[in-house]
């Protein structure tokens, strides 16, 4: 569900085809910058009403999912 | 009793740096620039002081306003990089101006010129004034580490300055701050003292981009959706928006966030790149002489920057 909710945040920020992205699809073969990984990151916490640190070095599809659903297990 | 705008001016200094200039001698590209933030290009000063842009900036306000030096009861500035600790700027500006009224600088990093508008909103409450000259003017390329790709190509220099007379014009306004000396910081020299025991950092603009933008997008749009709601209109009401010309990014994301029509957002960082405190009268300036202000248009002007700091007041033209 998660990553599904991401595939379409990114979709709303970059060209990319959907249905082509995984996982393990890096932020910069997306052409997603550090300043759209922010934006994303605050759409997904105004939409499911959690915080999220930016400390952590995101790079892949993956482990942006890996830190939402961590932060959704803590709030239940 | 607030104030009404009789007169604005600007002042950039004439040197334009292009972003193929600026990848002449570091690691960037036009392309890099724009895309991250909008910039084509932005104004350096060569032998031009903070004062001089401030100054500059204040004779077409006067002209435009048709008030003369004389008759102001007060200057204020809003500048991080004046070329004195003292005198003020404002100091500086009412001896070249022949002015004779008391003078002072305001420091609130980027939201400064709106914390200036909310202080002389208080002047006038008070009936202390009738006329008074505000000016935001940075000379930011001094205070900007040259080798850091990631700062010294979002700044740029200018002035931007209002004469302001009483008036009712000024509706509502809030300003916040949030002390944060780690997102946003700009060091000084440490000085010679033999006593001194403090570490000389380098004495320039630091600035985590991320946590930077995070907290202008969140600003921006709480600031203005609060504010007009606390004013009684709704966000379509607005006939204009000028926000801080930090970085087109952050504006493009609190639109998104705001139901304000897109094209009423005010946008001239691609000429003037951020120049911090000057940004937003240097904007009002711009659009004032393109004639495209019409008397009782609602404008909303909100900024957010160093402090960290962030404001935002609704003004009838």
């Amino acid at each position: 569900m998660i990553f599904e909710k991401l595939v379409a945040v990114l979709a709303d920020h970059v060209d990319c085809d959907p249905s082509s992205v995984t996982m393990d699809t890096t932020f910069e073969e997306l052409g997603v910058d550090s300043l759209d990984t922010v934006d994303m990151v605050m759409e997904l916490e105004e939409e499911l009403g959690i915080e999220l640190e930016l400390d952590e070095k995101i790079s892949t599809v993956g482990e942006m999912v890996k830190l939402v659903e961590e932060k959704m297990g803590e709030k239940e | 009793m607030s104030f009404c705008v009789l007169g604005t001016g600007s002042y950039a200094p004439p040197k334009v740096v292009t972003n193929d200039d600026l990848a002449s001698f570091l690691e960037t590209s036009d392309e890099w620039i724009r895309e991250r933030t909008g910039i084509r290009q932005r104004h350096v000063c060569e032998k031009e002081s903070a004062c001089d842009l401030a100054y500059q900036a204040a004779l077409a306000a006067l002209e435009q306003s048709g008030v003369k030096a004389e008759e102001l009861d007060m200057i204020l500035c809003a500048t991080i990089s004046s070329d004195f600790s003292t005198p003020s700027m404002a100091c500086v500006v009412q001896k070249r101006l022949g002015a004779s009224c008391p003078a002072m600088d305001i420091s609130a990093a980027c939201s400064g010129f709106l914390f200036l508008l909310d202080t002389a909103a208080g002047f006038f409450a008070r009936g202390r004034v009738k006329k008074m000259l505000v000016i935001g003017a940075e000379r930011i390329s001094r205070l900007l580490d040259w080798d850091d790709r990631s700062t010294c190509v979002i700044f740029g220099d200018g002035a931007g300055a209002m004469v302001l007379g009483e008036g009712e014009n000024y509706l509502v306004s809030q300003l916040s701050s949030k002390g944060d000396d780690e997102v946003i910081r700009t060091p000084v020299f440490e000085g010679k003292s033999p006593f001194n025991k403090r570490e000389q950092e380098n004495p320039y603009i630091h600035m985590k981009g991320q946590e930077t933008f995070r907290f202008a997008v969140t600003a921006m749009t709480h600031d203005l959706k609060n504010l007009i709601a606390q004013a009684g209109f709704s966000e379509g009401d607005i006939d204009w928006v000028v926000p801080h010309q930090a970085n087109i990014r952050i504006i493009d994301a609190a639109k998104k966030r705001l139901n304000i029509p897109p094209e009423r957002f005010c946008v001239n960082i691609d000429r003037y790149g951020n120049t911090s405190a000057a940004s937003i009268p240097m904007m009002m300036d711009e659009l004032n002489r393109s004639g495209k202000l019409k008397r009782g248009d609602l404008m909303a002007l909100c900024a957010f920057g160093g402090g960290l700091s962030s404001a935002a007041c609704i003004l009838r033209w």
